[in-house]
C-alpha cells in the first residue's frame, strides 16, 4: 500500500514533486508574510514606547492603535 | 455602505481572523491530501500522473481570480476614489503571484509525463507566463514609487491592462491549437466533462488553497494597516 501511494505507477517522482513544490512555496510565504507582519508590529510598538504622555494617550484614543498594542504584545 | 469597510473598523475583524482561517485551512488542506493522493481514483490515460491536476488546476485558478480582482478594485479606487481598495489589491497581489508560479511549475511536472516536454510556447503557458509578468510589473510599482497618489494611478493601470490577458488564458485552448485541454469545468454550464470521484478532491484542493490566499491576504493587509499607523505615529 505504501509502496504504492510512493511509487504512483511509476509517476511518483512527478507527482510528489508537484504536491512538495506547491507546500514549501506555501510555507515560505507564510513565514515571510507572518515576519513582515511581526516586524512592523514591533516597529509600531517601539514607536509608542518613545512617545511622550500626551501624545501616547491620543494615540491610544484610536481603537486601532489599541487593537495593534494588544496583538503586539501576544508576539 | 463603504464607510463600515473603513480600516479603523474592521481591523477588530482581521486582526482576529487569521488563527480561524489558518486552522480552517489546515483542516480542509488535509481532507483535501487525502482525496487528491490516496482516494481519488487514477486516470485510464494518465494513471497516477493525473494526481497533479489536484494543486495545478486550483492554482490556476485561484491566480486569475485574484488578477481579476485587483483589475476590479483598481477600477472602484478610481470611481469610488478609496485608499482602502488600493490597499485590499496590493495585499491580494503576493499570493496571486505565488499560485501563478505554483501553476507554472507544476504544469511543467505534469508536462514531461503526458506530453513529454517540460516547457512549451504553446498559447495556455505563454498568456500564463505574461500574467506572472504583469504580478511582477505590479508589486515593483509598490516598491519602487514613493509618492502615494502616483503609485496607485501606476498599479491601477498595470491591473487594468494586465487583466485583458485573462480572458485570452481562459479562451487560449478554443481560440488555438494548443497542447492544453479544452475546460472541463464550466461555471455557466451544467456539461461537466470530469467525473465525480476527480471532482470531488478538485473542489476542496480549490477550498483550500482560496483559504490559503485569504490567510495571506488577511496577513498582509494586517502589514499594511501597520505600516499606515507607523507613519501616523510619525506626524503626532
Amino acid at each position: 500500500m505504501i509502496n504504492e501511494i510512493i511509487s504512483m505507477n511509476g509517476y511518483g517522482a512527478y507527482v510528489w514533486s508537484a504536491f512538495s513544490f506547491t507546500l514549501i512555496s506555501f510555507t515560505a510565504l507564510y513565514f515571510v508574510t507572518k515576519l513582515q507582519l511581526s516586524k512592523e508590529q514591533k516597529k509600531f510598538a517601539y514607536k509608542f514606547g518613545t512617545l511622550n504622555v500626551e501624545k501616547a494617550r491620543a494615540a491610544r484614543s484610536q481603537n486601532i492603535n489599541r487593537e495593534i498594542l494588544s496583538n503586539t504584545s501576544n508576539i | 455602505m463603504l464607510k463600515s469597510f473603513e480600516p479603523n473598523k474592521i481591523f477588530a475583524v482581521t486582526s482576529r481572523a487569521p488563527k480561524y482561517v489558518l486552522f480552517l485551512f489546515i483542516v480542509v488542506l488535509t481532507i483535501g491530501l487525502t482525496e487528491a493522493l490516496i482516494l481519488s481514483p487514477e486516470d485510464y490515460k494518465q494513471s497516477d500522473a493525473v494526481r497533479i491536476m489536484y494543486v495545478h488546476v486550483p492554482a490556476a485558478w485561484i491566480s486569475l481570480g485574484i488578477f481579476s480582482s485587483l483589475a476590479l478594485l483598481s477600477v472602484g479606487s478610481f470611481i469610488f476614489k478609496n485608499k482602502n481598495f488600493a490597499l485590499i489589491a496590493k495585499s491580494l497581489a503576493p499570493s496571486g503571484l505565488v499560485f501563478n508560479i505554483i501553476a507554472l511549475v507544476t504544469g511543467s511536472i505534469w508536462g514531461k509525463p503526458t506530453w513529454g516536454t517540460w516547457w512549451a510556447w504553446d498559447a495556455r503557458i505563454t498568456s500564463m507566463l505574461i500574467l506572472v509578468l504583469f504580478y511582477v510589473m505590479y508589486l515593483l510599482a509598490w516598491r519602487i514609487y514613493e509618492d502615494k497618489e502616483q503609485v496607485i494611478k501606476v498599479t491601477s493601470l498595470i491591473a487594468i491592462l494586465g487583466v485583458v490577458n485573462v480572458p485570452i488564458i481562459k479562451f487560449s485552448v478554443d481560440w488555438w491549437n494548443t497542447l492544453h485541454q479544452p475546460a472541463s469545468i464550466n461555471i455557466l454550464s451544467t456539461n461537466i466533462a470530469i467525473h465525480t470521484s476527480m471532482l470531488i478532491p478538485l473542489g476542496i484542493m480549490t477550498a483550500a488553497f482560496a483559504l490559503f490566499s485569504l490567510l495571506i491576504f488577511l496577513m498582509k493587509y494586517n502589514t499594511e494597516l501597520i505600516k499606515v499607523k507607523n507613519k501616523g505615529l510619525d506626524r503626532l
